[in-house]
């Protein structure tokens, strides 16, 4: 099960479990009569005939069927734990690669990263960290906003994506990227996966794997980090307050990178 | 029809020939470029992630912006009613038109997907500085156009100022557009500023000038004529306000750099220890391409032709060097997303980047340079472009 499927599944035994435990609090806290008893338990059970289909209808609403259009009504995101992060570990980056079909033509300068490892050192400390480094799915993405054609997109969830039919090559995404998170692709490509439509002289870069996303899993990159034994990426929806990923971010101190920049990235870092 | 008569055709010389098949060939090899950037990638150029527009760019936005500028001559005769202009008047819109195809022609054929411009055509985001510009471009080409049959058709030379101002208002909007295409740049700090506008207006009147004077000396030549010397000395001692003008504006946006200490590890790069890139904004761009020609034009001792030549090619030299640091200096500089930290990864982040054009993708550059050329010299051949005698003066 995909760590999304599973909060799913949590979010719905939560749901269905809360009526039960009102009436385990009703029992202990004031005995009652037989009759009393069974009118309070029939009456929760006719309210929860009438609920369940509203709750399991607003679970079924988050998990969009694959013939349903992208909805505003979530924002897949990124929650980055630096401090999980360990240098030379790369299993992001293969999980990646291999996902995408990423190949390694010898050519490092022009070949495509969608994600890649950095590493940093503290000027004045001393102190390393490391970390990686992909589209940051901008709710104000410079790529759109300067792409001539509108290859360059936001899909309603956030996603920022680049329509291989109507990029034309020229770049110019790449050039305003405040991530340097595009890749052009240089020579002609051989063996490409279906799931990932990709070839020369178009411009390409992080799909936050949405072939999965719509299939209810996680990213390649997260699923490699969990597996890993990291646990360093969390991936789900921003907007789902009752997410992992909405939770944490709640709760904790995190940043995007040029934050100066306004762009309201949806991949966070913490412990940067 | 006695004033159509001061203008002719160029009939075929040994001269004429001459540049024909030298820009002829010139262009011919940028297609042989393009083709072979097109067919095997890319990677097959300087150009990688890192850098992502080389030498082509270079040679794109300096014939872009100088068409913009060539039309000067034709604006002051026009639209600031100076008679004496008005020999060049018709050649500097078909030059205007020219530089505009050369630069449009390398832009198209750099694209990863040249054969999807119909969709470039079709596809629209109105937010893009880019889209924008590709109205003006066409819109440019329109107005010049309709500029020109203003100027040859003696019944619509009334409206010529007319034309001519809105051709001049539109060639303003133009290079502001180009500039913006750098300067709305907010994430990479060697363009973004305010300054790119302004610095790409007074640009295209140096480069396109400069340009004017080199091909125009040169139609003269295969034409078995001279220049008017008094004309000449006008467009020389403009050019060297338009030099200063331009040394100007740079030193502003250096200053302005400077001055903020977030960019001084960039200004450190252009200015001081940034190897070829210093090399050449110092050596090239400022002493040899704009102080050399400033003093070449601006001394009344040096007002020779042979001098005039030469400020005006070393202007175009120092003109295509400063794109070239500009646009080049500005991508191999790495950005800056940790502040503080110093950064290594797989992707070069946190290192100067490497670029070295490769010979199609300088082919392709300069092949703009002879379309240019070729559509000037197709547009001479067939239309009373050239005056017959450089007299300065009234001749519409």
């Amino acid at each position: 099960m995909t760590a999304l499927a599973a909060t799913q599944r949590a979010r719905l035994n939560a749901s269905a479990s809360r009526p039960e435990s009102i009436v385990m609090d009703m029992k202990n806290s004031s005995p009652a009569s037989p009759r009393r008893t069974f009118f309070t338990q029939a009456s929760v059970g006719v309210a929860l005939l009438a609920l369940a289909p509203g709750v399991r209808l607003v679970d079924l609403a988050l998990a969009r069927a694959q013939d349903e259009p992208a909805s505003a009504a979530q924002r897949w995101g990124l929650l980055v734990d630096v401090d999980r992060c360990v240098s030379g570990c790369d299993a992001c980056v293969s999980a990646c690669n291999t996902e995408h079909g990423l190949g390694d033509s010898e050519r490092p300068q022009t070949d495509a990263q969608w994600i890649r490892k950095v590493d940093l050192v503290d000027h004045n400390t001393g102190h390393q960290l490391s970390l990686p480094l992909m589209c940051q799915h901008c709710e104000e993405p410079p790529c759109v906003d300067v792409c001539p054609t509108g290859a360059s997109f936001r899909r309603a969830d956030g996603i920022v994506l680049v329509d291989k039919h109507t990029c034309i090559g020229c770049r110019y995404c790449m050039m305003a990227c405040p991530y340097k998170a595009r890749s052009f692709i240089h020579e002609d490509l051989t063996g490409q996966k279906t799931h990932a439509p990709r070839g020369k002289g178009v411009v390409e870069s992080c799909t936050l794997c949405v072939h999965r996303v719509d299939r209810d899993e996680s990213p390649a990159c997260v699923e490699a980090c969990t597996d890993a034994g990291r646990e360093a990426l969390v991936f789900g929806d921003i907007n789902d307050r009752n997410d992992p990923l909405a939770t944490q971010l709640a709760e904790t101190t995190t940043r995007e990178l040029r934050a100066d920049l306004k762009l309201n990235t949806a991949v966070r870092y913490r412990g940067l | 029809m006695m004033k159509s008569a001061y203008f002719q055709s160029v009939s075929s010389s040994r001269g004429y020939w001459l540049i024909s098949a030298i820009a002829g060939v010139i262009t011919l090899a940028g297609l042989i470029g393009a083709e072979h950037m097109e067919s095997a990638g890319h990677w097959v150029t300087g150009m990688s992630n890192q850098v992502v527009w080389g030498v082509p760019h270079v040679f794109a936005i300096f014939l872009i912006v100088a068409a913009s500028g060539a039309l000067n001559t034709a604006s002051i005769a026009s639209v600031f009613a100076r008679d004496d202009y008005k020999p060049l008047a018709r050649l500097s819109a078909l030059l205007a038109i020219a530089l505009l195809s050369g630069g449009l022609a390398v832009l198209v054929l750099d694209l990863g997907r040249p054969d999807r411009l119909i969709v470039a055509m079709t596809h629209y985001n109105f937010k893009s500085i880019f889209a924008w510009n590709i109205f003006l471009y066409i819109g440019f080409m329109f107005i010049v156009g309709i500029y020109l049959w203003m100027m040859f058709e003696p019944r619509m030379n009334r409206f010529t100022a007319r034309v001519g101002t809105a051709a001049f208002i539109w060639r303003l909007v133009l290079t502001t557009g180009t500039g913006s295409i750098f300067g709305f740049l907010v994430a990479r700090e060697a363009f973004d500023s305010a300054v790119m506008a302004p610095l790409f207006i007074v640009m295209s009147l140096s480069f396109g000038t400069a340009l004017t004077l080199l091909i125009g000396m040169l139609i003269f030549w295969i034409n078995g004529a001279t220049m008017d010397p008094a004309l000449a000395q006008k467009l020389r001692r403009l050019l060297g306000f338009f030099v200063i003008g331009v040394a100007y504006l740079v030193a502003v946006d250096h200053l302005t750099k400077l001055y903020v200490t977030g960019h001084h590890q960039l200004e450190q790069f252009i200015l001081v220890d940034g190897g070829i890139y210093t090399l050449l904004f110092w050596g090239v761009q400022i002493l040899l391409g704009t102080m050399v020609p400033a003093i070449l034009l601006l001394l009344p001792r040096f007002c020779q032709r042979g001098y005039l030549i030469a400020a005006a090619l070393l202007v175009v030299v120092g003109a295509l060097t400063q794109v070239y640091v500009l646009i080049i200096g500005g991508q191999v500089f790495p950005l800056e997303l940790f502040p503080g930290y110093s950064v290594t990864s797989t992707f070069y982040d946190g290192v100067i980047a490497d670029y070295t054009p490769s010979l199609a993708e300088l082919a392709l550059g300069m092949g703009g340079m002879g379309l240019a050329v070729l559509v000037t010299l197709i547009g001479i051949r067939i239309l009373p472009f050239v005056p017959v005698q450089m007299t300065g003066e009234n001749q519409d």
